[in-house]
């Protein structure tokens, strides 16, 4: 199978794991969406290769596997940063002004919502509400929670993360 | 001496895990034999991170916003040394707001350790359940649930036993239980709480509920945004699994039932309860024409019945001490507890468990500590995107699923978002729309493109490309949303536009006749002067700017060029000497 980048077909991936979630799933229905989440956490995105392996593997028609995928906003179909950044954009940080936040991160980083740095350190991901409302404005990145944020302490978490990576 | 640690995804946003971090090394530095547990979130979310010590006599410290070098002297002066440290103590008056709190839902929230199942236990957990399965018949329990009067907390306020019964008398060998954690109204956090700081709660409610409507498995759909939710839950089902509270034969009885968790993937319409099926089932989280409902065709067309987090939260204590000591609380037809998250420009933000019936007044002002910077009140958003903004001069409206729909927002599930003079309701407006917009599954058209032609209008009014007509055209569109859409994300989506033209609409008519924001929020509305007289020259607007819009330099005065202008407000921050004008 080839695809409109060219590729071969050539297994690019390791599929070691994907074969044990498919075996462990590929029986019970439905669990369409714990593979494809399976999947995101084992290649950290779910790129096309990937989900061509997993139609056949459920024996789902690919457009039936993307149908699903791409409903849901967590999938993502780009590889992502080593840092990805969760700005929430919930009603409390709105009102709190998360668009400073926001613009604070473009600034530093160069990137809107869904990009990605050139160095692929830092990925933005705009979502609504994480839940941590009383500290707004928030944000999270890869397991850590930032509350009450302000531009300047947006600008020092960012150059920590960069001066650590 | 006990020492616990409220370990909330809050209270770790706030820096509860560095605290706790810093107590356990300093408790084996020292060998202090203490038992020191990390706990959920008691709702005082502005007082993160917060340390609780409990003596062996039962004395209680509460220590708030608690940094690293605060938990260092705690550790030397109060646990080693044995003295107070008075000026990190909780002070007497958030002592008071919390404490004229009712808690039932979050009862056992930020007091026991949510890992722990024998310390549920020890608080009276599973005897609500053990009773129901080994004492009650199902129309028993589900009698004690309508007499406490009950009603869904995830929104719609529906009475829980009317679903139970109807679940109960659906015909089918396998039916499921499934409990509703997707809470995806943006600016709500209760049901969060309840999972992380006391998982067993909903575990036993499902287990109650399971019992009375002949449930043969439970389901907990989560949110992917509740990583600690999910892991705690995760603990949770496996320890009731080893006490054999689930699994089969519970307590001996030849009832069986068993709950597994699934996650979310991000898709807010999947809170809605048949598109939660659909997801539960790996599809598109689409939503369906009811009826038939879930109690009849649900999960795999077998009969299934969903409940909100905390409706579940409360069962185990109406069963415990009967639903006449619950129907006690509350108003004539909103009966017992709530939780609300009141977040936005609050200066107490947080969670409140109170009886219903509590004014806005109240919550917002007694508990809540009122606004900011003691800013003006302009307004409270309830419902999130199916509700609306209340606006001050209804600020005496009791909280009960009467009076608020009166006002025309909803209970919804529990948020509160205040909102002061710097907030602009068409902009509101326009978040919200924004957010349905976005979040539409793209089934039903009017709800699909109407959104989006809301949205248009909306964005065009707070650019300050408003026209005549724009507010009818909205009213218009509101109706034929409302009217044509098959959920009710499509059929409420147009309720925020609705309360703000209802309470705000001269806000509107501002932007639209007078390209005017009064809460000076709609950049595209404002302009940026600086004031010659209070100009003192010191060139940090000059530096603040990043359009290289002012110029000047020290002891020459500054002055904004309108053209460069970008409106970003950066030079009005960074004035010390209130020099730089906002119209
Ligand atoms: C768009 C939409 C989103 C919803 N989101 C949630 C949610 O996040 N959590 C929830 O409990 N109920 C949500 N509901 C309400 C559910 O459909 C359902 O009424 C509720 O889970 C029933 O539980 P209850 O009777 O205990 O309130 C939502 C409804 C709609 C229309
Ligand atoms: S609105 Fe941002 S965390 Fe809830």
């Amino acid at each position: 199978m080839s695809c409109e980048r060219g590729c071969t077909g050539e297994m690019r991936y390791d599929y070691t794991e994907l074969d044990k979630t498919l075996a462990y799933y590929g029986g019970t229905d439905g669990s369409l969406i714990t593979v494809l989440q399976k999947a995101q956490d084992i290649y950290g995105y779910l790129p096309r290769e990937v989900i061509e392996y997993i139609s056949a593997g459920l024996k789902l028609k690919s457009a039936k596997v993307y149908g699903v995928a791409t409903f849901y906003t967590q999938f993502r179909f780009n590889p992502v940063g080593k840092y990805l950044i969760l700005l929430c954009m919930g009603t409390a940080c709105h009102v709190n002004g998360a668009k400073t936040i926001e613009e604070a991160i473009i600034e530093e980083l160069g990137i809107s919502d869904g990009e990605t740095t050139e160095d692929g350190l830092f990925t933005l991901s705009n979502v609504a509400c994480l839940g941590c409302c009383s500290l707004s404005p928030v944000m999270m990145i890869n397991q850590d929670t930032y509350g009450t944020l302000t531009a300047d302490k947006v600008k020092e978490i960012l150059d920590g993360l960069r001066a650590a990576a | 001496m006990r020492i616990l640690v409220g370990q909330g995804s809050c209270g770790n946003a706030a820096g509860a895990n560095k605290v706790f971090d810093v107590l356990v090394s300093a408790f084996l530095e020292n060998d202090i034999k203490a038992e020191l547990l990390s706990t959920g979130c008691i709702g005082a979310c502005y007082l993160e991170p917060i340390v609780e010590i409990i003596a062996d006599n039962g004395d209680k410290c509460t220590y708030v916003r608690v940094t690293a070098e605060d938990a260092a002297q705690i550790v030397e002066k109060h646990i080693v040394g044995g003295n107070i440290i008075p000026e990190l103590l909780m002070p007497d008056e958030d002592v008071k707001a919390l404490e004229s709190q009712t808690k039932i839902a979050l009862r056992n929230c930020g007091i026991i350790n949510p890992e722990n199942i024998d310390e549920y236990i020890a608080n009276g957990g599973y005897l609500a359940a053990k009773k129901s399965i080994t004492e009650l018949s199902q129309d028993e329990v589900i009698k004690i649930i309508e007499i406490s009067g009950l009603r869904g907390r995830g929104g719609a306020g529906f009475p829980t036993y009317f679903k139970w019964n109807a679940a109960k008398n659906s015909p089918g060998a396998i039916k499921y239980m499934v409990c509703n954690a997707d809470e995806g109204d943006p600016g709500a956090f209760m049901d969060r709480a309840v999972l992380e700081g006391d998982p067993h709660s909903v575990l036993e409610g499902m287990l109650i509920g399971g019992y009375s409507m002949g449930a043969t498995e439970g389901i907990i759909y989560v949110r992917a945004e509740y990583p600690l939710a999910i892991w705690r839950l995760e603990i949770a089902i496996e320890q009731a699994r080893e006490k054999g509270y689930l699994g089969q034969n519970i307590f001996g009885t030849n009832y069986s039932f068993d709950i597994r968790i699934k996650a979310g993937a991000g898709a807010f319409v999947c809170g809605e309860e048949t598109a939660l099926i659909a997801s539960l089932e790996g599809e598109r989280g689409m939503p369906r024409l009811r009826p038939p409902y879930p109690a009849v065709k649900g999960y795999w067309g077998r009969p299934t019945n969903i409940n909100n987090v905390e409706t579940f939260a409360n069962v185990p204590w109406i069963v415990a001490n009967g639903g006449e000591a619950f129907a006690a609380m509350g108003a004539v037809s909103s009966k017992g507890t709530k939780v609300f998250a009141l977040t936005g420009k609050i200066k107490k933000g947080g969670l409140v468990e109170i009886p219903m019936g509590y004014t806005l007044r109240e919550i917002i002002f007694d508990i809540g500590g009122g606004i900011k910077e003691d800013r003006e009140f302009k307004a409270v958003q309830m419902g999130g995107p199916s509700g609306g903004c209340i606006p001050k001069s209804l600020i005496d409206t009791p909280v009960t699923y009467e009076d608020i729909p009166a006002t025309g927002a909803i209970v919804g599930s529990g948020g509160m978002v205040v909102m002061d003079d710097t907030t602009c309701m068409v902009d509101m407006a326009r978040f919200f729309l924004d957010f349905t917009e976005k979040e539409s599954c793209g089934k039903c058209s009017y709800c699909r493109v109407g959104t989006k032609r809301m949205l248009e209008i909306l964005n065009r009014i707070v650019n300050g490309d408003g026209r005549d007509g724009d507010i009818e055209l909205l009213e218009e569109l509101a109706d034929k949303i409302s009217a044509g859409s098959l959920c009710a994300l499509g059929q409420t989506a147009p309720n925020p536009v609705r309360t703000t033209l209802r309470h705000f609409r001269n806000e509107y008519e501002d932007h639209i006749h007078n390209k005017k924001c009064t809460a000076k929020s709609c950049r595209a509305l404002l302009t940026y002067s600086i004031d010659e007289e209070m100009c003192k020259y010191c060139t940090l607007c000059l530096r603040a700017c990043p359009s290289g819009a002012i110029t000047g330099a020290a002891r020459e005065l500054h002055v904004i060029d309108q053209e460069k202008c970008i409106a970003c407000g950066r030079c009005f921050t960074a004035c010390k000497f209130d020099a730089v004008l906002v119209e």
